[in-house]
C-alpha cells in the first residue's frame, strides 16, 4: 500500500530527456545548414548504435528493456557525443565512441543515475586520446568549402572513407577556429593577425558562432523550461569568461578575446547540454556554482596551456571527479538551521 | 500598508479541486445510529475511561479523562447508552484498531450542565486545566492539546499569535468554509489565546486562493475590540504549514527540534480557535468539528460532525457511493492517510475524508532510478536534499540520514510530487525514521541490560571482596586476639569507597550514552514514533499471522 501524497506532477525522465534533445533541434538544423548534411548521418549512426547498446546492457541487467529505452537518455547521450565528433568522421569512431558511452562509462558504473562521469565525455576522451588524426577532420564550413557534400555523399564518405570521384578531402574539411589558432601562435603570429584567416568569424568561428548561438538559445529554453537551473551555465561561462580576460588583458598579442572562447568549440554545448547532466554533476546550488566555475576554468586551461584543442571533455570529467567532494562541503542550510546552531 | 511577506523554499502549486467542497454551506450532520469514539485522538497518553457499559451518558459529558501531562478528556458526542468499551477500527495509518467507546445515541441530545468561564478573571492554571478537561485539542491535524500551547512559559508572553487560515492541501475546505461562516466566533477564540498568551499581535494567515474567507475575516476583524490583521499569503503548497507559515509571516525560523515559542510566536488552526470560543464562552468540550466530504462523491461539502461519527454515514450524506470507489484518505492528498475501511470513525483530526478513485487519483507509474535532477531540492520547504536522503536511506546508511537532517523533514509530500523518476521519497523518509526510532528503542533497552549486567559484577566483585575481608578480620582476630579492630576497619572503608566510585563511572558512563533522538523530541515527531510504533506493531503481527498459517 502507497502512503500519501496520492497527486503528482506530470513529469518524467523521458520529458526531461525529450525537451533536451529539442533543445538541440536549433543548433542541428544551423549545423546542417552551414556545414552540410553529414552531421544527420554522425547523429543517425551514434542514435542507433547507443538504442542497440542500451538494449543489451538492460537486458543483460534483468531490467524492462522499454521503460529504459523510452526513458531517452541514451538518445541524449549519442546526439551530445555525436555534437562533440567531426561530423565526417568514419563510421567506426562514432560506434567506438558510443560504446564507451553507453557500455563502458553508463552502465559498467551501474546503469541510469548511477554513472560517476558523463557518459558522453567519457567517449570522446577516449576517442581523442586514441584517435587524434580522425578526430581532427572537421569539415569547412560550406561559405569557405571548395565543394559541398549532400548526404548520400556524406554516407558514402562516413562508411567506407571514399570520396565522390575527383573530390579531395582538402576541399571539404579545415582545421577548426581553435585548432588553427592554436597552430598560427606557435608559428609566432599574433592574434591580430590569425584572426584575420577567413576560418575567423566575427566572434567565433566562421559559420560555427551560428550553431554555438543556438546552442546558447536552446540552453536558455532549458532553463525558462526548468529542465536545468541558472548555476552550472552561468559558472561555466563567468569561469571560461574571466579566465580567459585575465589572460587576454596580460597579453592581447597573445591571448585572444575571452568572448572568442565562448563562441568556439564546445563552449555553449557543454555550458548548458554537458555540464548540466544531473548525474554526473553537482546537486547543491552553491556546488554547482563551483562545479561550473571549474569546467569553465579547466577548458580554457587546457585549450590553451593544454595539448588539445578543446578541454571541455577534459574539464567536465575533471570536475566529475571532485562532485563528492564538492557536493559534502556546500550543503546548503537547513530550516530551522540558519538563525541558531545547535551546540553540537 | 501591506505586510512584507518572506519566502521558504520550493513549494508546489498542485491543482486546488477547492470549489467542488465550497459551493454549499456547511450543513449540520444528523444524528448517526452510533457513535464511536477513540480513547486515542491525540499524541501523548489516551484518555482513560471513566463510564461503564451500560451506562446513561449526557451530550458532553466526560467518558475518558486526561491521563499523563500531554493528554486532553474526550465527551460523550451526544446523550445515550454506553454500549461497548472495546477496541475498533480507527482512522490511524497503521490500520490497527485501539480502543473505543461506543454510545447507542437515544435521539435526545440533551446536555449535561455547562457554562461559560470567566476566562478574565481566572488563575491561568486553572484555565489551562479546564481546557484539558474540555478536550480542546489543535484541529490542523497533529490534534496537538491546546493547553500546553496556550502556556506563555518562563517568558511569560508569546508576543505573537497567527491563526492559520491557510489550508494549503487541495481539496479541504473545512477553515475556508468555517472562515467564511463563522468570523467572528473564531476571532473570540483568538482574544482568549491573545489573553492567555499576552500577545501583542494577531495575524490571520490565509492563502489567497480563499477571498471568500479573507473577505469575511476582515470585516469580523474591524469588528474586534483589538486589532487583527488579515493577511492573504501566496497560494503555495506547504504554505500552511506552520514552520512555512511562520516563515512567511515573520521571516522568523522555528529552530531545529525547538518550538515556535522559542521565537515568540503560536500558532493556532481557525479551527481550534472557534473550539476554544465555544468550550470557554459557552462551556461546551470538543464534540464536533467541520468535516470536508470531497472528492468521488455526488455532493461534495462540509459538515459539522459528531466526533464519533461513522465514515460510511457520512460519506453517504453526499449521495450514493460511486462503483469507482476505491478507497478512502483522512486528511488531504498530500499528506493523508489510507483508511484501512469505511467503519473508522470521524475524530478530533479529521478535516477531511478524500473520496477516491482511479480516475481521480491514478496509481503513480513504476519508479524509475534517480537522476539527481535536485528537483526535489529545490521544491523542498525544509531546505533539504532530498535526493541524498533517498540515496542514504535507501543504502540503510541512517547515521548519513541524520548528518544530512532527515529529522528536519515534515513530511510534506512535495519531493515525491515532483519527482520525475516516481520515486516514492517521502516513504523512504518515513522508513528511515522509524528505523532509527526502533534502534535507538533497542539501543536504549540494551543499555538497560548492560547496566544491569555490570551491576551485578559489580555486587559480586564486592560481596566476594567483603567475605575475603570478614576472612582475614577473623584470621587476625585469632592471630591477635581480641585487640586489633581499627585497621581492617579503615581498609573495609577504603574498599566501600572503591566500589561507591567504580559505581559512580558505570553511572556516568551510562549517562554519557543518552541516544539523541527520542529525547527532547517536539510533540508532534512524538506522535510520529507512536504512528510508526503501531504501524510496526501491525508488521509484526501480519508476520505472526502469516507464520501461524
Amino acid at each position: 500500500m502507497l502512503s500519501s501524497p496520492y497527486i503528482a506532477e506530470k513529469s518524467s525522465v523521458s520529458i526531461i530527456m525529450l525537451k533536451v534533445l529539442a533543445a538541440l533541434v536549433p543548433g542541428i538544423a544551423v549545423y546542417v545548414w552551414l556545414f552540410g548534411p553529414a552531421i544527420l548521418v554522425t547523429l543517425t549512426l551514434a542514435s542507433v548504435t547507443a538504442l542497440v547498446l542500451e538494449t543489451s546492457a538492460v537486458r543483460l541487467r534483468g531490467w524492462p528493456a522499454r521503460p529504459f529505452l523510452m526513458d531517452g537518455s541514451a538518445l541524449v547521450t549519442a546526439w551530445l557525443l555525436a555534437l562533440s565528433l567531426p561530423p565526417i568522421a568514419p563510421w567506426w569512431l562514432i560506434v567506438v565512441g558510443t560504446f564507451f558511452a553507453i557500455v563502458v562509462a553508463k552502465h559498467l558504473y551501474g546503469g541510469l543515475g548511477n554513472n560517476l562521469f558523463n557518459p558522453a565525455m567519457v567517449g570522446y576522451a577516449v576517442l581523442i586520446i586514441s584517435f587524434p588524426v580522425q578526430m581532427t577532420q572537421w569539415p569547412s564550413p560550406l561559405s569557405l568549402a571548395g565543394a559541398h557534400l549532400g548526404l548520400l555523399d556524406s554516407a558514402q564518405y562516413i562508411f567506407t572513407g571514399i570520396l565522390p570521384d575527383g573530390l579531395k578531402l582538402d576541399a571539404i574539411s579545415s582545421a577548426t577556429p581553435l585548432d588553427t589558432l592554436r597552430t598560427q601562435l606557435q608559428l609566432e603570429h599574433t592574434v591580430r593577425e590569425i584572426t584575420r584567416l577567413p576560418v575567423f568569424g566575427s566572434i567565433g568561428g566562421t559559420g560555427g558562432e551560428v550553431v554555438v548561438l543556438m546552442y546558447l538559445l536552446g540552453g536558455l529554453y532549458l532553463w525558462l523550461a526548468r529542465i536545468i537551473t541558472w548555476h552550472i551555465p552561468a559558472a561555466f561561462i563567468a569561469g571560461l569568461w574571466i579566465t580567459g580576460g585575465l589572460f587576454h588583458v596580460a597579453d592581447p598579442d597573445r591571448y585572444i578575446s575571452p568572448w572568442f572562447h565562448l563562441a568556439t568549440g564546445g563552449a555553449m554545448l557543454g555550458a548548458f547540454f554537458i555540464a548540466t547532466d544531473p548525474v554526473s554533476g553537482a546537486t547543491t546550488p552553491r556546488g554547482k556554482l563551483i562545479f561550473g566555475a571549474g569546467i569553465g576554468m579547466l577548458t580554457y586551461l587546457i585549450r590553451t596551456l593544454g595539448g588539445y584543442p578543446d578541454g571541455v571533455a577534459f574539464a567536465v570529467l575533471l570536475m566529475n571527479i571532485m562532485v563528492p567532494l564538492i557536493d559534502a562541503y556546500t550543503q546548503p542550510k537547513v530550516y530551522g538551521h540558519k538563525q541558531k546552531e545547535p551546540a553540537e | 500598508m501591506t505586510r512584507q511577506l518572506y519566502e521558504f523554499n520550493g513549494g508546489v502549486h498542485p491543482e486546488q479541486h477547492k470549489h467542488a467542497s465550497t459551493r454549499r454551506p456547511i450543513a449540520i450532520a444528523p444524528l448517526p445510529k452510533v457513535l464511536v469514539v477513540p480513547l486515542r485522538q491525540h499524541i501523548g497518553h489516551p484518555a482513560k475511561p471513566v463510564v461503564a457499559v451500560g451506562e446513561q451518558v449526557w451530550k458532553g459529558q466526560t467518558i475518558g479523562q486526561a491521563e499523563g501531562y500531554v493528554s486532553v478528556a474526550v465527551h460523550a458526542p451526544t446523550s445515550g447508552t454506553v454500549t461497548a468499551i472495546a477496541s475498533h477500527a480507527v482512522a490511524h495509518p497503521s490500520g490497527l484498531a485501539d480502543m473505543c467507546i461506543t454510545i447507542a445515541p437515544d435521539g435526545l441530545d440533551r446536555w449535561i450542565e455547562h457554562g461559560a468561564l470567566d476566562y478574565r478573571n481566572m488563575d491561568p492554571s486553572h484555565l489551562r486545566n479546564q481546557l484539558r478537561e474540555l478536550g480542546i485539542a489543535g484541529l490542523g491535524g497533529a490534534v496537538f492539546p491546546s493547553f500546553i500551547k496556550l502556556n506563555p512559559g518562563a517568558a511569560q508572553k508569546v508576543p505573537t499569535l497567527i491563526l492559520n487560515g491557510a489550508e494549503c492541501e487541495p481539496w479541504i475546505t473545512c477553515d475556508d468554509m468555517i472562515m467564511r461562516e463563522r468570523a467572528a466566533e473564531i476571532l473570540a477564540g483568538a482574544a482568549i489565546m491573545r489573553h492567555m498568551l499576552r500577545c501583542d499581535e494577531v495575524l490571520v494567515g490565509i492563502e489567497d486562493n480563499k477571498p471568500e474567507a479573507i473577505a469575511a475575516m476582515r470585516a469580523a476583524a474591524s469588528q474586534c475590540d483589538f486589532a487583527v490583521e488579515v493577511v492573504a499569503v501566496p497560494t503555495l503548497y506547504p504554505g500552511g504549514g506552520a514552520k512555512q507559515l511562520i516563515k512567511t509571516l515573520t521571516g522568523k525560523e522555528v529552530p531545529s527540534g525547538g518550538r515556535s515559542t522559542d521565537i515568540g510566536v503560536a500558532t493556532f488552526n481557525v479551527g481550534t480557535a472557534y473550539s476554544l470560543h465555544r468550550a470557554v464562552n459557552h462551556g461546551e468540550p470538543l464534540i464536533s468539528r467541520i468535516v470536508t466530504v470531497t472528492g468521488n462523491v455526488h455532493r461534495p461539502q462540509n459538515f459539522e460532525v459528531l466526533i464519533g461519527t461513522p465514515l460510511a454515514e457520512l460519506v453517504r450524506l453526499t449521495g450514493a457511493t460511486r462503483d469507482d470507489t476505491s478507497g478512502y484518505v483522512m486528511g488531504g492528498p498530500m499528506m493523508g492517510i489510507d483508511l484501512a475501511s469505511s467503519d473508522v470513525p470521524v475524530v478530533k483530526a479529521t478535516n477531511c475524508i478524500l473520496v477516491k478513485s482511479p480516475a481521480l487519483f491514478p496509481p503513480p507509474p513504476p519508479a524509475m532510478p534517480c537522476i539527481r535532477c535536485t528537483r526535489c531540492a529545490q521544491a523542498c520547504p525544509a531546505d533539504l536534499q532530498p535526493q541524498e536522503l533517498y540515496w542514504f536511506a535507501r543504502a540503510k546508511n541512517f547515521g548519513k540520514t541524520q548528518e544530512y537532517n532527515l529529522f528536519d523533514c515534515i513530511e510534506c509530500g512535495v519531493c515525491t510530487y515532483v519527482c520525475p523518476s516516481h520515486i516514492p521519497l517521502v516513504q523512504y523518509y518515513r522508513y528511515a525514521k522509524s528505523e532509527i526510532w526502533a534502534k535507538e528503542k533497542d539501543k536504549k533497552a540494551a543499555d538497560l541490560a548492560r547496566e544491569r549486567h555490570e551491576f551485578r559484577q559489580l555486587r559480586i566483585e564486592r560481596e566476594k571482596q567483603e567475605r575475603a575481608a570478614k576472612l582475614a578480620q577473623k584470621a587476625s582476630a585469632r592471630l591477635t586476639g581480641a585487640t586489633a579492630d581499627s585497621p581492617d576497619d579503615s581498609a573495609s572503608a577504603a574498599k566501600k569507597d572503591a566500589i561507591q566510585a567504580a559505581i559512580e563511572r558505570a553511572k556516568a558512563k551510562k549517562e554519557g550514552i543518552t541516544p539523541r533522538n527520542i529525547d527532547n523530541l517536539p510533540a508532534e515527531q512524538l506522535q510520529e514514533i507512536a504512528e510508526i510504533e503501531a504501524r510496526r506493531a501491525r508488521i509484526r503481527a501480519m508476520a505472526q499471522d502469516s507464520v501461524e498459517k
